[in-house]
């Protein structure tokens, strides 16, 4: 599924915020990446959803290696990939249902089709009642479902997350893990960024874990290996 | 049962709140006004080019002035008695009717000489006491030696000179293609000016929601996607402005052609369009906005291209 190697990236002339990172995720599983602020999860989820590309090393994503694909080839990709941006990037000038939406208009599907998932996905995440609600008019909670939403209308083989439980409470928290874990069953690969150490906890999963660029994955809970 | 839920489908981009979009729309409108009035401009005097060549072309014309005194007597020599201008005037007509290539040839009444004068002379221009040419209207049909016409009508006629209107319709012509190059250059320059309208509306545009046509990269969209999106925009504030300029220029045609009517003196050229005429200004709006559209696709593209 994703395969880095020996990875480095760096912004411009600075020194690398990530170094050396190398680690295989297999088709199906499921990993939080953790680390303290600014240990490099948002820029190691950044090159995962090609929104940059390495400054060094081999990163292989569905089979391919990715300093191969050319620019006409990156949408296609992307459209695998299904990302929970940390501030959710909503397009406040669009509905709930067109939010979630973009996706499928952008595979080309049908305006028909296109309603009747996004209607559906929407009352999956409990927003079967706010579908023409502007994001602005709904709570942190529900915006982040929508995002969620968004991130899966397509079905997408690797799904990513940046601290997706972060601007709710507890309980939504859990919520959104749970139908993480849905997603990870019906076959998605899974990686969320978090702090938060309960969830951790409560779902037993390998961890990715960065420090001060650097990568180390460790086992779930009771697992072997590392 | 989901699809009257998306009906009415938004732009993924919100561009219908830049402010690049109203200049846009008022831009387009006087670029379209211009063009059609360049374009009716120029079809009005293709019209009165091809009026004025049909009927010069293929006739000659005779004008036989009222002379004081005999004409072409050596100097010095004793005047002879001046032949009637009637009669120099049927004299012209004998040797016009047997000239080779002259399929006939009518002497104008002097009432008719003065209706052609009226424009520059008023209605004064059919006093008797005023000395008038005569004119022969020459009809031909093949081809005519000019030249020994020319002598033979002197001789016969005096005071007679023969026009075959090849400096009028030279002129005419070079007129006519130097009124086409101009309005092709106006077109042109109208035309560029616009695309850079364009150009400079849709990479504000990009500008101002860079994040948004990223998250769109992000979320897998192509740049052809992203530049519909700019497309349907862009043609929609052309087809917008460009319906106003058409308005504006239709009110303006009105206005010349009932001033024009409203001159004592016909100097002014028929105003009148043909019914395609009138359709051919409908299209300039259509085709600023294929403009339109060309112009944001390949500016679109071209941006994007640089993106990651």
């Amino acid at each position: 599924m994703i395969r880095f190697e020996h990875v480095g990236l760096r912004y411009g002339v600075e020194s690398e915020v990530l170094r050396d990172i190398s680690f295989t995720l297999t088709p199906g599983s499921f990993h939080f990446m953790t680390g303290a602020s600014g240990a490099g999860k948002s820029s190691l989820l950044k090159l995962m959803y090609l929104a940059h590309r390495p400054s060094r090393g081999i990163i292989t994503l569905f089979g391919r290696d990715m300093s191969r694909v050319t620019r006409a080839e990156l949408p296609d990709l992307r459209r695998q990939i299904g990302v929970v941006f940390q501030d959710f990037a909503l397009l406040d000038h669009l509905s709930a249902l067109d939010n979630v939406a973009l996706p499928l208009r952008m595979a080309g599907a049908s305006d028909a089709d296109t309603a009747e998932h996004c209607t559906e996905i929407l009352r999956w995440v409990g927003l079967g009642n706010h579908l023409h609600a502007k994001p602005s008019t709904l709570s942190g909670g529900q915006q982040q479902r929508v995002a969620i939403a968004r991130s899966v209308i397509n079905r997408p083989r690797l799904l990513l997350a940046d601290e997706p439980t972060g601007n709710v409470d507890d309980g939504i928290g859990m919520r959104l893990l749970y139908l993480f874990e849905e997603l990870h069953k019906l076959g998605t690969t899974v990686v969320i960024a978090t702090h938060n150490e309960t969830l951790i906890r409560r779902f037993n999963h390998p961890r990715l874990h960065l420090d001060g660029g650097r990568l180390q994955v460790v086992p779930a809970h009771g697992a072997r290996g590392g | 049962m989901g699809l009257p839920l998306l009906q009415r489908r938004p732009s993924d981009i919100p561009l219908a709140r830049d402010p690049s979009g109203r200049f846009l729309v008022w831009i387009t409108a006087l670029m379209v006004y211009l063009a059609s009035l360049t374009l009716a401009g120029a079809l009005t005097v293709s019209d009165m080019a091809r009026r004025w060549d049909s009927g010069l072309a293929g006739g000659l014309t005779v004008q036989i002035a009222p002379l004081p005194g005999n004409t072409g007597a050596a100097p010095g020599a004793p005047l002879a008695p001046l032949a009637p201008l009637d009669e120099r005037v049927e004299a012209a007509l004998t040797i016009l009717r047997s000239a080779p290539g002259v399929k006939s040839a009518q002497a104008l009444t002097a009432a008719d000489t003065a209706r052609l004068l009226e424009p520059w002379l008023g209605p004064e221009a059919a006093d008797p006491l005023l000395p008038m040419p005569r004119l022969i209207d020459v009809v031909t049909d093949g081809p005519v030696d000019v030249a020994g016409l020319a002598d033979r009508l002197k001789s016969a006629a005096p005071g007679a000179t023969l026009d075959d209107h090849a400096v009028w319709l030279a002129d005419l012509r070079s007129f006519t293609g130097a009124v086409h190059l101009a309005a092709l250059g106006l077109v042109a320059l109208i035309g560029g000016a616009g695309v850079m309208s364009v150009v400079f509306s849709v990479r504000a545009g990009l500008a101002i929601h860079r994040h948004v046509v990223e998250l769109l990269h992000l979320m897998g969209a192509t740049d052809r996607y992203i530049a519909r999106q700019f497309e349907r925009h862009v043609v929609a504030l052309s087809l917008r402005g460009g319906s106003v300029g058409l308005g504006l220029a239709v009110l303006t045609l009105i206005g010349v052609r009932h001033a024009a009517h409203g001159l004592r003196a016909s100097l002014m050229p028929d105003l009148t369009l043909a019914v395609w005429q009138w359709a051919s200004l409908g299209l300039v709006p259509l085709a600023a906005a294929t403009l339109a559209l060309l112009t944001a696709r390949w500016t679109v593209l071209r941006t994007l291209e640089a993106m990651p």
